[in-house]
C-alpha cells in the first residue's frame, strides 16, 4: 500500500519534471532562455502577494472540478462532463439572482448559500442524466457526458444572448453586491495589506470540499462502496452493493462539485453570467484528478500548480508556453502510467527461433 | 547437450517483497526428463521461485543455469525463447478469440496472411500427440476450465518449450481431467521434456512425480526426495513442520430444522442454456450436505441462484421459511436480493476468489469488512470506524493465519492460498446460519485444509447449515452428513453413506437405483 502510494506520487512528480525539461528544450530550440523563462513564470505566479492571490483565485475552480473528476474516476466512471456541469452550475447560481428568485436586497447570508445550492443542484442534474443513462440503459458515460457539455454551453448562450442579455450584449447584467463571494480585498480597511487581493471565499469552499470528499472516500461507508465498485464490480455485486444506484449518486455528486465550481467562479470573480467563464476548467480537472492520483487532498497543491500555469500564460510571451507545458504534463503522465502498468518491449524479429 | 547436465539449476535464489522474504537462498535442481514436484505450504514461495525462473520477477541474488549455461531472463517471453514455459494458475487467454488465435498470439508467424486453417491442423495434430484434445476453432469462452488449461499447455508446447512449469494445474480440474493431464505429462516426460509440477495434493504428487523439493517459509526444507522413498505423512510434516492428521473426528449429531429449501429450481447459464433443471434439495441446521458432481454440471449456477447473484427461471429458494428469489421477489432489484440474502445470514465462499471474492487493489482490511461494513461495530452511522476495522482485520489475520506483512497490504500481493484464507476468515467469522461453500479447500496446503475442515465441522456443531460443493470426493465423504449428486442440472440421487464408486457412477449420469429418500424433509417439501 505504502509503496504503491509513494510510487504514484513519484510518477506524478516525475511527469511534472519531465514536462518542465521538455518545455525547456522547446524554449531553447526557439531561441529562448529556459531558466530565465521559468524564473519569470515562477515570479509571475508566486512572486508577490498579489500574484500569489491571483494564482489561488485561478486554482479555486480547479480544486472543485478536480474533485468532481476524482470522485467519479474512483468508481471508474469516466465523467468528462465537468465542463458542462460547471456551466450549468454557473447558470443555476445566476438564475437565483437574475430570475430573480431572491431580490437584490437579500442578505448575502441567504443569497450566497442559495446560489451555492442552486449551482450544485444544477450541476448534479447535469451529472444525473449520463449517470441515469448508464445505470438504466448502459449508455457509455464518456460519450453522454461529453455531449452534455455542448448542450450546457448552448443552454447558457441562450440565456446570455436572449433572456438575460444586458442591452443586447452577450452577457447578463452585473450581480448585486449581495451575490458576490467576499474577497480578501473587502477587508483591506482593517488590514491594508489585503488591498487589491482577489482571492475569494470560493477557495474556502474548495478546501472544505476537498476535506469532505477525502472523508467520504476513505472513511465513510459510501466511499467504501465506491472504492469497492471501482476496484472490482463483481466483488461489489457479491457483497450486495447496488451498483446502479451508486452510479447515479456518484455522477450527481461529481456534477454538484463541478456546479459549485461554476457558482464560485461567477460569484467570486466574474460577477455576471457570460460566455467566456471557463478556459476549460472542467477538462483541466481531468488532468488534475489524474495527477493527484485521485487523492482529494493532493488535488489542492496540484490545482495551485495549474493555477500558476494559467496565470503565467497571461504574463509571458509567447503565452502558449504554459499551455504547452500543461499538455506535456498530461502526455508524460499518461505515458509514465502506461509504461508502469505495461512493460513494452521492443524486440527484434526472432528469425532464428 | 550431454544428458548429464541438469535442465535447470537455481542457486541461492533470493527474492524479497516489501515486508516478506519470499525466497531465501533457495537451491533447486530439475533433471532432464523428470517430473519434479514443488511442495510447500501457502505462501512458502513456490510461485515466486518459478516467476524468478521465467523472468517475471528479478531475483535479487542467485544464479540460474539452463542446460548448464548461466541465464538471466528478462521476461517470460525471453524464457520461452529458451524453451521454458509456465502455465499460471490464472490463465491468460483472450476469451473472444479461438484456440488457434490464442496459441499464435504474440508470435511473429503468420507473417502476412492469416492462414488460420493451416495452423488449425497443426495445433490439432500437436494436441493429439500429447493427449490434449481440443477443437482449434472453438472460442475460449466456450471452453471449460480444463480445456482452457490444455490451450495454455499447447501454447507453450507450440513455442517449443522443453521445460514446463505447471503452477497448481490440478486445482481447477475434475478427477478425470486430472487423469488425462497426468497421461499428457507422462508422454511429455517420456519425450525428454522436464516438468515442474506444483500441487498441494499429496496423493497426486505421489502418483505423478519422480522427485520432490519441499519449501517452507521461503527456505528449502527437503530436496532430492525420491517419491519411492517417502510417504504422505512425511511430506506433510516437511511442509507444515508438524504432524498432520488425515482423519477427521466428526461427532454424531441430529440435524435441526430445515434452513435451506430449494424447490424445483431452474436457471440458465451465461450462454442462455439450461443449467439447472428443476432441482429440489434441502439442508438442515447442524448438517453438512455435500453436492457432488463433475465441474460444469450446474453447481456454480446453483450457488449463484442461492446467493442472489443469478435469477432463476423457475422455482424458489427458501431460507428459514423466507422466500428469497421466487416469483414474489422477481421484480426486486438484484442488488437488494443479494443484500437480503446476506442479511438472512447466508455466507458464500465463491468459486472464483480473484474475480468475485476479493478486490485486488484494496487492502486486506477492506477485503475483510466486505460483508460487515454495514453494521456496527465497523459501521458507525455513515462512517466506517477505521480503528475498529483495522483491529478486527488484525485479529482475523492472526487467527486465520493469513500470511501478509500488515493488514494494509493490498489483496493482490497475497499468495493463492492466503487469499483463500482471507475469504474463509471473512465468511466464517460472520457466524452464518447457512454457508454455501464452493471448493473451500481449493489451493490450500495440507495444514490449512485440515484447519478449514475443522472450521466447517465447528460451524456444523454450532448449528449452521452447510452446503458443500467440492470435487474432492474424499473430502465430501468425510465431511458430509448427506450427499446429493448433480448431473447436467439435475439431481441424480441422494446418499447417506456414500461410496466412491456409486458416487462416480451417478456423477456420470446414472440415476440412483433405489429411489428411497434418505431424509424426511424431502418428502415434506414435495
Ligand atoms: N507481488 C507481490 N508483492 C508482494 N508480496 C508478494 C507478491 N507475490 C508474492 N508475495 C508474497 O510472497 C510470499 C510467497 O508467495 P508465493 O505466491 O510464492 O507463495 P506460494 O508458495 O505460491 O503459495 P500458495 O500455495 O498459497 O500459492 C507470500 O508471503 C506472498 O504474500
Ligand atoms: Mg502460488
Amino acid at each position: 500500500m505504502d509503496q504503491s502510494k509513494w510510487l504514484g506520487l513519484a510518477v506524478s512528480t516525475g511527469a511534472v519534471v519531465v514536462a518542465l525539461i521538455l518545455g525547456g528544450v522547446i524554449l531553447f530550440l526557439v531561441g529562448g532562455n529556459p531558466v530565465r523563462t521559468y524564473i519569470f513564470m515562477a515570479k509571475a505566479s508566486f512572486g508577490s502577494l498579489g500574484v500569489l492571490s491571483d494564482t489561488l483565485t485561478k486554482a479555486t475552480p480547479l480544486i472543485l472540478t478536480g474533485l468532481a473528476c476524482a470522485i467519479a474516476f474512483r468508481m471508474r466512471l469516466w465523467n468528462i462532463g465537468a465542463e458542462g456541469q460547471f456551466f450549468l452550475g454557473a447558470f443555476g447560481a445566476s438564475a437565483v439572482v437574475l430570475t430573480p428568485l431572491l431580490g437584490a436586497d437579500t442578505s448575502p447570508w441567504i443569497m450566497l448559500p442559495a446560489m451555492m445550492l442552486a449551482g450544485a443542484l444544477a450541476g448534479a442534474l447535469w451529472g444525473f442524466i449520463p449517470g441515469y443513462l448508464k445505470a438504466r440503459f448502459d449508455v457509455n458515460e464518456i460519450i453522454s457526458s461529453l455531449m452534455m457539455n455542448y448542450i450546457a454551453i448552448a443552454w447558457n448562450n441562450f440565456f446570455i444572448f436572449a433572456v438575460w442579455s444586458e442591452g443586447g450584449f452577450q452577457m447578463s447584467p452585473q450581480f448585486p453586491r449581495s451575490a458576490w463571494l467576499p474577497r480578501l480585498t473587502n477587508y483591506s480597511q482593517s488590514a491594508p495589506i489585503l488591498q487589491g487581493l482577489t482571492t475569494h471565499m470560493g477557495l474556502i469552499i474548495g478546501l472544505v470540499a476537498a476535506v469532505i470528499i477525502w472523508w467520504i472516500v476513505f472513511r465513510s461507508r459510501w466511499g467504501y462502496e465506491i472504492r469497492l465498485i471501482g476496484d472490482n464490480p463483481r466483488a461489489a455485486r457479491y457483497a450486495g452493493i447496488n451498483i446502479a444506484r451508486n452510479t447515479i449518486l456518484v455522477m450527481m455528486l461529481s456534477g454538484a462539485l463541478a456546479g459549485l465550481a461554476g457558482m464560485s467562479e461567477i460569484s467570486g470573480v466574474v460577477h455576471r453570467l457570460q460566455g467566456s467563464i471557463s478556459p476549460g476548467y472542467g477538462f483541466t480537472g481531468i488532468i488534475i484528478a489524474w495527477l493527484a492520483k485521485l487523492n482529494p487532498l493532493i488535488i489542492i497543491p496540484v490545482s495551485i500548480l495549474f493555477g500558476a500555469l494559467i496565470l503565467a500564460g497571461r504574463e509571458i510571451q509567447p503565452s502558449g508556453i504554459p499551455t504547452l507545458l500543461q499538455g506535456i504534463i498530461l502526455v508524460s503522465l499518461i505515458a509514465s502510467d502506461f509504461l508502469l502498468r505495461y512493460k513494452i518491449r521492443f524486440t527484434k524479429r526472432t528469425q532464428e527461433a | 547437450m550431454e544428458s548429464s547436465v541438469n535442465a535447470v539449476e537455481m542457486k541461492s535464489i533470493t527474492k524479497r517483497f516489501p515486508g516478506v522474504l519470499a525466497n531465501d537462498a533457495i537451491d533447486f535442481t530439475l533433471r532432464k526428463g523428470e517430473i519434479h514436484a514443488l511442495l510447500g505450504e501457502n505462501g512458502a514461495g513456490k510461485s515466486t521461485l518459478m516467476n524468478c525462473l521465467t523472468g517475471l520477477y528479478n531475483a535479487e541474488h542467485g544464479a540460474i543455469l539452463i542446460n548448464g549455461d548461466v541465464m538471466l531472463f528478462r521476461s517470460p517471453r525471453d524464457a520461452i525463447a529458451h524453451g521454458i514455459g509456465m502455465v499460471h494458475q490464472h490463465f491468460m487467454l483472450v476469451p473472444s478469440q479461438s484456440v488457434t488465435e490464442n496459441v499464435l498470439l504474440g508470435l511473429d508467424e503468420p507473417r502476412f496472411r492469416l492462414n488460420l486453417s493451416h495452423y488449425d491442423v497443426k495445433i490439432a495434430a500437436m494436441g493429439k500427440q500429447y493427449g490434449l484434445e481440443i477443437d482449434p476453432q472453438a472460442k475460449i469462452w466456450q471452453l471449460s476450465v480444463g480445456e482452457q488449461q490444455r490451450v495454455e499447455i499447447i501454447k507453450i508446447l507450440y513455442r517449443g518449450a522443453t521445460i514446463l512449469i505447471l503452477d497448481e494445474p490440478t486445482a481447477v480440474l475434475a478427477p478425470q481431467e486430472i487423469e488425462e493431464l497426468f497421461k499428457t505429462l507422462r508422454v511429455m516426460a517420456a519425450e525428454g521434456k522436464s516438468i515442474i509440477f506444483i500441487s498441494h495434493k499429496l496423493d497426486e504428487v505421489m502418483t505423478i512425480a519422480d522427485r520432490i523439493t519441499v519449501l517452507r517459509k521461503g527456505k528449502v526444507t527437503a530436496s532430492d526426495v525420491l517419491v519411492s522413498g517417502t510417504n504422505k505423512a512425511e511430506l506433510a510434516r516437511l511442509m507444515v513442520g508438524r504432524d498432520v492428521l488425515f482423519e477427521l473426528e466428526k461427532e454424531q449429531q441430529t440435524p435441526g430444522e430445515i434452513v435451506l429449501a430449494i424447490e424445483n429450481l431452474s436457471a440458465q447459464n451465461d450462454k442462455g442454456l439450461a443449467a439447472l433443471r428443476g432441482i429440489s434439495l434441502h439442508v438442515r441446521a447442524g448438517e453438512i450436505v455435500g453436492l457432488a458432481g463433475v465441474a460444469g454440471n450446474g453447481q456454480s449456477e446453483l450457488a449463484e441462484v442461492i446467493t442472489g447473484l443469478r435469477r432463476p427461471t423457475a422455482g424458489n429458494v427458501v431460507v428459514h421459511g423466507q422466500s428469497m428469489v421466487g416469483e414474489r421477489a422477481a421484480k426486486v432489484a438484484p442488488a437488494r436480493v443479494v443484500r437480503r440474502i446476506i442479511d438472512a445470514g447466508v455466507a458464500h465462499i465463491p468459486e472464483d476468489r480473484t474475480h468475485v471474492g476479493t478486490a485486488p487493489n484494496l487492502s486486506i482490511t477492506d477485503n475483510l469488512i466486505m460483508k460487515a461494513y454495514r453494521e456496527a461495530p465497523i459501521a458507525q452511522g455513515w462512517a466506517i470506524n477505521h480503528q475498529k476495522a483495522t483491529e478486527t482485520a488484525e485479529s482475523l489475520r492472526v487467527s486465520y493465519e493469513i500470511l501478509a506483512p500488515t493488514v494494509e497490504t493490498p489483496a493482490r500481493m497475497l499468495s493463492g492460498g492466503n487469499l483463500q484464507r482471507l475469504i474463509l476468515a471473512r465468511e466464517i467469522s460472520s457466524e452464518p446460519k447457512l454457508m454455501i461453500a464452493m471448493q473451500p479447500t481449493r489451493g490450500l496446503d495440507v495444514g490449512a485444509i485440515e484447519s478449514v475442515q475443522r472450521m466447517l465441522l465447528a460451524q456444523r456443531k454450532a448449528g449452521a447449515a452447510i452446503l458443500l460443493v467440492s470435487e474432492e470426493l474424499n473430502e465430501l465423504i468425510a465431511l458430509s452428513d448427506r450427499i446429493y449428486v448433480i448431473y447436467e442440472g439435475e439431481i441424480m440421487g441422494e446418499m447417506k453413506e456414500a461410496k466412491t464408486e456409486e458416487l462416480g457412477l451417478m456423477m456420470t449420469g446414472s440415476r440412483q437405483v433405489d429411489s428411497e429418500k434418505i431424509d424426511q424433509g424431502q418428502r415434506d417439501n414435495n
